[in-house]
């Protein structure tokens, strides 16, 4: 334990660690001091001055997010001074902000707002700078939206996508009035090393960065009397939307999220959790194959260890920073675009509507889902396998707009076919639970034998730690896989660009060896993507994490391989997995990106 | 009350071109490390930078640290508006900061040192390095084990801010830390550094050549020694002087005006405007900041006589900070910005006289807020202007 520093903040004593800051310090004592560039998630800052507090003895103020304890402190953080200077602060920032907050995507949950409420800010004294402003808004990515004009220049984004993801597409530039966020020779997020994931939005505190809204394009075909709208759920999206919605971090909506959706008027309501259980006979199938092409047939050329292919922006991630590593990456489309490529060919037979009438919605976590589904190769169905894709913030808009009460809503259940999932499909939502879901199914495969973990539950794979490592011996196996027997299946699972990078690191200095790794762009998996509510950081992380693995406990089946309609599928469709109709519907190929 | 001198004081240490570094360094390294730091805290010197932090004391603080990683760096990123002294130095006298860069490293215990030179300086860079090999070669022969080379800033003005400069240096983005923890904790790639303005680690070379006493001797309590200045602006003898510190703005006007005088700006454009009738009971030195008394200065001395407008001064210096601020906080970004456009507006007649008490107002924010040194004085130009010639802003 660290040393103990004794300190008063607005006279009231009080006892912390050494490492502690003052804002930390004042938590302890409930006493609220605002902030704006500070973020649980990252690297202190200290550039927006709003935490400003006086220190006994310093004619100076000091910024709280940014000074540590010290013995014997005086600290006040409501003085007429400190009120003063917070005030002009945040009117200053006012000044640089275009106002429009009536018309504003982040209207109601914006920081800057809520603070200017706070403190009052009822007329603006200053001159407003924005018309001299040479703002622009980059409107060009499919799934981010940056509004220079909105920006407050607290490098939240900025400190989001070098630290947490290792990327660094957005950065300062200039200096003085001109200083901006911007990117590679201030080209469009579409147009450079941008994977899309969105972490910059969520962690924005106003409406600078959001996601590109396909909304009104949803109630259009909603309205279109001639299209049949399906729409598919990811698993994280049942354990983040209630917060949307006024209810707690974690809590479990999906019944209600269902019967919310068939009130908005979708024709049908679907499952990805289906797909992702997909994924899995897929994905798995592929492995046990690349392990054989490479334990038996001793095929050179085989590349392991194999990568997940689920997460879009760990797909663009690599893409761009290590495209010698394309051949691991399992040719598997995402959950998403599996169904989006079913929903246009074996949904649409099998309820008799034709392709070109169906409007495939999905609502994901994750922005880099917008851009996944308008890869130009994501036409496999003959059409746009997935038209539109919504986050999970999006969907609460629709049900706001559309005047339903959350709370009060029945539970109903998906519509059918496509509409089942098992508990291995649902965390899939969760770091660790594509790799935990695999298992499940390739040990049962390969021993005819359930994984030798309680209640399936493999829980080294599981949590919020950056790599998570599982080493599976193979014993006892059936004839067909015997070339697997005494074999050590080596994985391991990270989370978050940035330990992604450190993972790819560390395999091609030769530091480690795996067989199977799983990456997922954000931080906790698709539960902490960007497309889900804000605001977020670990503790809310592991609330929405609980709830995807309390979800998987309460479903009967909980094995890929045993749903029923994946059973179904293969009998009437794909006859088996990396089948002929599987490889043009359910496998995709990669390109080499630019590095900036 | 400090005390002030009636005359002004001509002093000839720093340019006076000895050859006679090999024999100080000699006789420094047969000194204890304890011995030099104590002759440098009781020479009383100041950073000569303008934020005047006791050098002794930064060179103790650095050596007390037990990493075994340390860095000396000179701050010759000369971009104060106004101040072309350390350009100076290092054309006419590059060895006596060498030296004193040498004398620190010994006692802080640094292999490297750098020079950050200002990108501007570029010219100087062929001679530096004629002068770098020769002095490499009298340590290689002293035995002592270090190097000095230099680096290049790339023209923010901020990156004489010594946390910012360490960020340039490191490859980043030129803008201050947040402080603590300081450069003596944690500065050069997380390692002790002492960051010394060219002027400082002269001085240090004339202190360890005649001894604190005499360096001591000149100026006036808490401000002692004595500093080049970089006079210009209305005098017929505009260029650079070494004075004792402790004199009047008064003295100085006295031998350097030609009697049309109605302000000095000291310090640069970050500084104070006195105007004359302050010029008495204002002294140039470290201490009393605050009260307007005794001003600071990093060797910038401007004179303004009757024809010059103090409002299109001030327009200067503040479209100066528009530009040259980093940009990471915002009293000092947004802050400039309104101070600049606020007095465009007043004197158009587009807002009200009474504007510019809000916008003073707003400049006490800045200097309470603002997250570096730099940022806490660009508005001391307005202020002071504002406060003293309010009717050339608005007529």
């Amino acid at each position: 334990m660290s040393n103990m520093v004794n300190l008063t903040i607005n006279g009231i004593a009080v006892s912390v660690e050494e490492d502690k800051t003052i804002l930390e310090a004042a938590k302890e004592l409930h006493i609220k001091i605002p902030t704006l560039c500070y973020h649980k998630d990252l690297c202190v800052a200290g550039n927006c001055r709003v935490c400003v507090v006086e220190q006994v003895g310093n004619h100076k103020l000091v910024a709280s997010c940014a000074t540590p304890v010290s013995e014997g402190m005086e600290i006040n953080t409501n003085t007429l001074k400190v009120r003063n200077c917070r005030k002009h602060i945040i009117e200053l920032l006012l000044t640089e902000h275009r106002e429009e907050c009536t018309k504003c995507y982040r209207n109601g949950h914006c920081e800057l707002q809520e603070l200017s409420a706070e403190y009052q800010i009822t007329n603006q004294d200053f001159i407003d700078l924005v018309p001299d402003k040479n703002y622009t808004i980059d409107m060009l990515s499919p799934a981010i939206e940056k509004d220079d004009s909105k920006c407050i220049r607290c490098q939240r984004c900025v400190r989001t996508c070098a630290e947490i993801q290792s990327v660094g597409a957005i950065a300062v530039a200039h200096k003085g009035s001109e200083m901006k966020i911007s990117t590679f020779f201030d080209r469009s997020l579409d147009e450079v090393v941008c994977t899309n994931c969105g972490q910059c939005i969520v962690h924005c505190p106003t409406g600078a960065l959001t996601e590109k809204s396909y909304v009104e394009k949803v109630w259009d075909a909603i309205a279109d009397p001639e299209a049949h709208v399906v729409v598919q759920t990811a698993p994280a999206v049942r354990v983040g939307l209630g917060e949307e919605l006024g209810l707690g971090s974690g809590t479990r909506v999906t019944e209600k999220m269902v019967s919310a959706l068939r009130r908005l008027g979708f024709d049908s309501v679907l499952d990805t959790n289906f797909t992702a259980d997909l994924t899995i006979m897929e994905e798995g199938t592929e492995l046990l194959t690349r392990l054989k092409r490479a334990l038996v047939e001793d095929d050179p050329d085989v590349a392991l260890p194999m990568a997940t292919s689920c997460s879009p922006g760990w797909v663009k991630y690599i893409e761009h920073k290590y495209p010698e590593y394309l051949p691991n990456l399992s040719t598997c489309k995402s959950p998403q675009q599996m169904f989006g490529a079913l929903a246009k060919t074996y949904y649409a037979k099998n309820i008799k509507v034709a392709p070109e009438n169906i409007v495939s919605v999905s609502i994901m976590p994750c922005t880099a889902k917008k851009f996944e589904a308008n890869r130009p190769e994501m036409k496999d169905s003959g059409y746009k396998d997935v038209d539109f894709v919504l986050t999970t913030r999006e969907l609460a808009v629709m049900i706001r707009q559309a005047g339903i009460e959350f709370e009060k809503l029945n539970d109903e259940s998906f519509d059918s076919i496509m509409g089942i999932g098992s508990g291995a499909g649902v965390i899939f939502g969760a770091t660790g639970g594509v790799m935990e879901a695999a298992l499940r199914t390739a040990y049962e495969i390969v021993t005819g034998r359930e994984v030798p973990f309680d209640n399936l539950e493999i829980t080294p794979v599981r949590g919020l730690e950056g790599v998570k490592e599982a080493t599976v011996k193979i014993e006892g196996t059936v004839k067909e896989w015997d070339f697997l027997e005494g074999v050590e299946l080596k994985c391991a699972v990270t989370n978050g660009l940035e330990n992604a990078h450190q993972l790819m690191e560390a395999i091609k200095r030769g530091d480690k060896f795996y067989h199977f790794i799983e990456i997922m762009a954000c931080p906790g998996g698709c539960l902490g993507g960007g497309g889900q509510p804000f605001p977020v950081d670990n503790e809310i992380r592991l609330k929405r994490m609980e709830a995807i693995y309390a979800e998987d406990r309460d479903l009967p089946i909980r094995k890929s391989h045993e749903n029923p309609e994946i059973i179904q599928i293969y009998k009437e469709f794909l006859e088996k997995p990396l089948s002929h109709k599987s490889h043009k519907l359910l496998h995709t190929s990669y390109v080499k990106r630019e590095q900036y | 009350m400090t005390t002030t001198k009636k005359q002004l004081h001509r002093i000839d240490l720093i340019f006076k071109n000895e050859d006679d570094c090999k024999e100080i360094l000699r006789n420094a390294l047969s000194r204890s490390d304890q011995e030099i730091v104590n002759e440098m805290v009781n020479s009383g010197l100041k950073g000569r930078g303008g934020a005047g932090f006791p050098t002794g004391l930064k060179w103790k603080l650095t050596a007390e640290s037990k990493e075994k990683e340390k860095y000396v760096i000179c701050n010759a990123d000369e971009g104060e508006p106004g101040t072309f002294k350390d350009r100076e130095i290092l054309t006419r006298v590059p060895h006596k900061v060498l030296s004193g860069m040498a004398i620190c490293a010994k006692i802080i215990g640094a292999q490297k040192g750098y020079i950050y030179l200002r990108g501007e300086y570029k010219f100087l860079v062929p001679d530096l390095k004629k002068e770098l090999r020769k002095f490499h070669d009298i340590l290689d022969e002293l035995g002592l084990d270090f190097r000095v080379d230099i680096f290049l800033g790339s023209g923010a003005y901020i990156c004489g801010e010594e946390s910012a400069l360490i960020e340039s240096m490191e490859g980043k983005r030129g803008e201050p830390r947040n402080k603590p923890p300081f450069p003596s904790v944690k500065g050069f790639k997380g390692k002790p550094t002492v960051v010394n303005n060219v002027e400082t680690l002269a001085h240090s070379y004339t202190i360890l050549k005649f001894g604190a006493k005499k360096f001591r001797d000149l100026g006036v309590k808490d401000s002692r020694g004595s500093k080049v200045f970089s006079v210009s602006g209305d005098t017929p003898i505009p260029g650079i002087y070494e004075l004792e510190l402790g004199m009047t703005v008064q003295d100085f006007v006295d031998d350097f005006s030609d009697g049309d005088c109605k302000a000095v700006q000291v310090g640069g454009a970050s500084g104070f405007l006195v105007p004359r009738k302050r010029f008495g009971k204002t002294t140039i030195g470290y201490q009393g900041k605050l009260t307007g008394i005794s001003l600071p200065t990093g060797g910038s001395m401007m004179i303004f006589n009757s024809s010059r407008s103090m409002y299109n001064v001030l327009n200067n210096y503040l479209d100066f900070f528009e530009e040259e601020s980093c940009g990471q906080c915002t009293p000092c970004r947004v802050g400039c910005q309104q101070l600049l456009k606020g007095i465009k507006a007043v004197k158009r007649g587009e807002k009200p006289t009474s504007y510019l008490n809000q916008l003073l107002k707003l400049t006490e924010t800045m200097k309470l807020t603002a997250k570096c040194g730099l940022g806490q004085s660009v508005a001391n130009s307005f202020s002071s202007i504002v406060e003293n010639f309010r009717e050339e802003m608005i007529y």
